[in-house]
């Protein structure tokens, strides 16, 4: 190891930047739709269909439609959309299901997730790609 | 939630998402980009970091900041998602699958081995 691709500190603080306000609005969201201990987590499934569908937007966006931009991605995609959605704290909630005995609601959780999630994935891309392009 | 807290957060949200970048950037460049292995690694070893914080006796503000500010701006649901989407866009029907099924079989393992040693430590 030790072999790193060549760092460029702008694009490290576009990144920085972007998963400040990320977690921000994460955190912010998970305390004021605050769901009971033991039920459906909506504030992470909500969270994580809406960073879904526009992380698929930028990306989709930046690199097959707009001049390529150097700090946008990693702004909003890498940065924003990366730290606003998040994989851990859907394991976990998970877990903390099972722990309770609701088998049932903690498959029926992570597996919606990842069905909401490719469907918000795919309806983001199929928009920017249908969206003509004016010259 | 007073305002250290909030600035707590942003600050360690942008620690977790630069780490998130660099270690993709670092196993991409060794591993190659056939396979999300930088997403991968990154979630799992966010999964059991998460799953340790959440079982040990941390708890309030530090836990908000330590687990969900920093390990969950370091953790991506998003990326791990467009990956897949984009691997089966690409026909590589069983990467896609792969990647999918075993982030959620290993990532649940991770947060349950983590949660254990938490609970012990």
């Amino acid at each position: 190891m030790g072999k790193l691709p060549r760092v460029d500190r702008r694009e490290l603080a576009a990144i920085a930047a972007g998963g400040a306000v990320g977690a921000v609005v994460r955190v912010w969201i998970g305390r004021h739709l605050a769901s009971a201990d033991g039920s459906w987590p909506w504030p992470t499934f909500l969270i994580n269909i809406t960073g879904s569908f526009a992380l698929a937007y930028f990306a989709t966006r930046l690199q097959e439609r707009l001049p390529q931009s150097t700090y946008r991605r990693p702004l909003l995609g890498t940065g924003f959309c990366g730290a606003y959605t998040t994989f851990s704290t859907m394991q976990v909630e998970a877990l903390k299901l099972a722990e309770v005995d609701r088998y049932g609601l903690a498959l029926g959780y992570v597996l919606a997730s990842v069905a909401a999630g490719l469907a918000a994935i795919w309806l983001a891309t199929t928009i920017v790609r249908r969206t003509r392009v004016i010259a | 939630m007073s305002d250290w807290v909030w600035l707590a957060v942003a600050a360690v949200g942008g620690v977790g998402a630069i780490g998130r970048f660099l270690l993709d950037s670092l196993i991409a460049a060794h591993a190659g980009r056939d396979f999300p292995y930088g997403t991968f690694t990154i979630n799992i070893t966010g999964a059991l970091i998460l799953g340790a914080l959440t079982g040990s006796l941390l708890a309030g503000n530090l836990l908000l900041i330590a687990g969900t500010a920093t390990i969950g701006s370091y953790t991506t649901f998003s990326t791990w998602m467009l990956e897949s989407h984009r691997l089966a866009e690409d026909r590589e029907y069983v990467r896609s699958l792969l990647n999918i099924a075993l982030s959620l079989l290993a990532g649940f393992g991770a947060a349950f081995v983590g949660h254990t040693i938490g609970a012990h430590t």
